[in-house]
């Protein structure tokens, strides 16, 4: 297949996607409908269908849709100069993947030891994050939610809204004022005389991890909290009344019941945390393995755009088999985690 | 009784111990601020100083940068708001599978890492640019703006979703019996109904495009942003005038919050009130009732 062929055919799917759309659109608000329900055009007028089409259509085409089925087209091309973009040389290839694997375009002797050992280092330091994240929230989201009488309830909501919205590079730097070698950690741990000299946090990872957990925190916070919230008290009761130890409540009536939140929380921190170029970037130290500044590096050091591509639709594959394997785990439906 | 006891000394002080987590660094840093050495430094404290907020306002690059996210953060929320709007609506009249498939891609960009937004956006309007001879686009605000409402305006579309959900069909149906047309009920009833929504995903939308990263550093192409002028020192190693900056954003970030908190409780006053006052009157309209009986 050529690659205009291909560009053709991206540009045509959603096109057949949106016609596909539109009928089962039409066809179930017939079936589903209130009785004497009209079109979507008679029911919103003219201007407001205009408006409405146009909105969703753009943000869906142009914004969300086609810019993703591009980066994977292009992932597929070798990096080429602008002139020879589209001509013969310009064919589907798989060279890009091959030197994530092989770290070359052509051998395949040899491993990419680097490249691949900083995704899996990335994917088990984010799923161990976000567990530890959700340990760490947990017990917080509870609190508020069932214990916590409103005026209290209140005060914490807003002392968490607040570092919510400090910028995410400003968390990384405040916690390296800290974790540095002559950072607040170091010079009191040597005040008191635990230890002569300074603790290398940074090149020891230390701080990338605190840093990446610090990040994403709060992100695990709300969704635990919207969910734990909506269970009734009497449940909890009733539990407790039957003889319940503690954590068999948790276990047994709180956590499946807030399972959607667990979900949401999760799936969000996870994404964030592999996705994370602020605070590798700014707690990484020289020998620091984090997979997003290695995709950075493809396009800003390297400028091989194609091949960053392909490192970016990995990353996103990965991302989509957490979303699925979380959803399956739980039994919980896309929206329900995303309210 | 005493076993409860440990129990709830316990929880105290878990939840003391996660605040300090939370506000230490910041706390931390914000003394950096005010110290005198010239690189980031809480303790020993030499001697209290405000030089490195003076350094701030020389500094051009920073201005640039904030500027950019100033007029980013405005595009953002132009653009954010009515598509979440028009996308929820959208939402309220589909049914069934053609739903799935709608939320599916709709709700996609929330789930999607924000390098690989950046990314996409970046391929997708180079190319798209040059292809159409509208290398005008091709600059780094309108990059930006266009990854960033990618996802923020999905944010929109969950806060309008999560309002439609309370809004009863029945004053529809009402004013549609009653003679509206479609586009009277959309301009009368749910605009109005969904006006405090509005102001809710404009804040978000501009405070989310404000405080990017991931997304921005990617598609802001040779142009700045706070955050990756911010990147860029912090990387660099600094001196404490980004301490200094960290101050002024946690200063206007706390009066912020404080602010909408103290208008919230006013407002729930003034509810509260109305309904008391509503919950009387219609006493009081029973009462003449039963008294014309």
């Amino acid at each position: 297949m050529s690659s205009t062929v291909g560009r053709i055919a991206i540009v045509l799917l959603p096109l057949l996607v949106i016609a596909v759309f539109w009928a089962m659109s039409a066809m179930e608000r017939r079936v589903a409908g209130h009785p004497g329900e009209r079109g979507f055009l008679q029911r919103n007028g003219a201007a407001i269908s205009l408006y409405l089409i146009l909105a969703v259509g753009i943000w869906t085409l142009l914004l969300i849709v086609l810019p993703q089925l591009y980066m994977v087209d292009f992932s597929f091309h070798p990096k080429l100069p602008p002139a020879q973009r589209g001509g013969e040389r310009d064919v589907y290839t798989l060279e890009n993947y091959r030197y994530f694997i092989y770290g070359s375009t052509v051998r395949t002797d040899q491993l990419n030891t680097v490249h691949l050992k900083a995704f899996f280092l990335t994917i088990g330091a984010s799923i161990f994050i976000t567990a530890l994240n959700f340990a760490i929230c947990y017990p917080i989201a509870y609190y508020m939610a069932q214990v916590a009488g409103p005026a209290r309830l209140r005060v914490l909501l807003l002392l968490l809204i607040v570092p919510y919205w400090i910028n995410e590079i400003l968390r990384a730097f405040a916690l390296r004022v800290i974790f540095g070698v002559n950072g607040l950690l170091n010079t009191g741990l040597m005040a008191i005389g635990v230890i002569s000299d300074p603790i290398d946090f940074i090149g020891q990872d230390i701080a990338l991890y605190t840093g990446l957990s610090y990040a994403y925190l709060l992100i695990m916070v709300f969704p635990l909290y919207n969910a734990i919230e909506s269970l009734d008290k009497n449940q909890i009761e009733a539990a407790r009344d039957l003889g319940a130890p503690w954590w068999h409540i948790h276990l047994n009536v709180v956590m499946p019941f807030a399972k959607p939140g667990i979900a949401a929380g999760c799936t969000l921190v996870f994404m964030l945390t592999a996705g994370a170029l602020a605070a590798p970037l700014i707690l990484g130290g020289p020998k620091s393995l984090w997979f997003t500044p290695i995709v950075y590096d493809r396009f800003y050091q390297a400028f091989n755009w194609n091949q960053g591509s392909a490192y970016a639709f990995i990353l996103l594959l990965t991302c989509i088999a957490f979303v699925l394997v979380v959803l399956k785990a739980f039994k919980v439906s896309l929206g329900e985690i995303t309210r | 009784m005493s076993s409860r006891l440990v129990m709830r000394g316990m929880i105290g002080f878990y939840i003391v111990l996660f605040f300090v987590y939370l506000f230490g660094p910041l706390v931390v840093m914000s003394v950096t601020a005010f110290n005198t050495p010239n690189y980031p430094q809480a303790w020993p404290f030499e001697s209290f100083t405000l030089h490195w907020f003076s350094a701030l306002a020389g500094d051009d690059e920073l201005v640039e940068g904030i500027q950019n996210s100033l007029v980013i953060g405005a595009l953002v929320v132009a653009i954010a708001v009515p598509v979440g709007l028009a996308a929820a609506i959208v939402m309220t009249q589909i049914y069934w599978r053609a739903r799935s498939l709608y939320y599916l891609i709709v709700v996609s960009p929330v789930l999607t890492p924000g390098v690989i937004l950046g990314i996409s956006t970046v391929i997708f309007w180079r190319d798209l640019t040059t292809l159409t001879g509208l290398k005008f686009f091709y600059n780094g605000i309108f990059l930006a703006t266009v990854g960033q409402a990618t996802f923020i305006s999905a944010y929109c579309m969950l806060i309008f979703l999560s309002r439609l959900q309370r809004f009863d069909r029945a004053q529809e149906e009402a004013a549609l019996d009653l003679g509206a047309s479609y586009p009277q009920v959309f301009f009368h009833i749910l605009l109005p109904f969904l006006k405090p929504a509005i102001l809710s995903a404009a804040i978000l939308a501009f405070l989310s495009s404000f405080e990017n990263y991931n997304t921005t550093t990617f598609a802001i192409l040779a142009d700045k942003t706070l955050t990756t002028v911010l990147a860029g020192r912090v990387r660099q190693g600094t001196t404490p005038a980004i301490s200094a900056l960290a101050v002024i954003i946690i200063a206007v970030t706390l009066t912020g919050a404080i602010t909408y908190e103290v208008l919230k409780r006013r407002e729930d006053r003034v509810k509260a009130k109305r309904l008391q006052k509503a919950a009387e009157e219609e006493r009081g309209g029973l009462v003449a009732i039963e008294a014309a009986e």
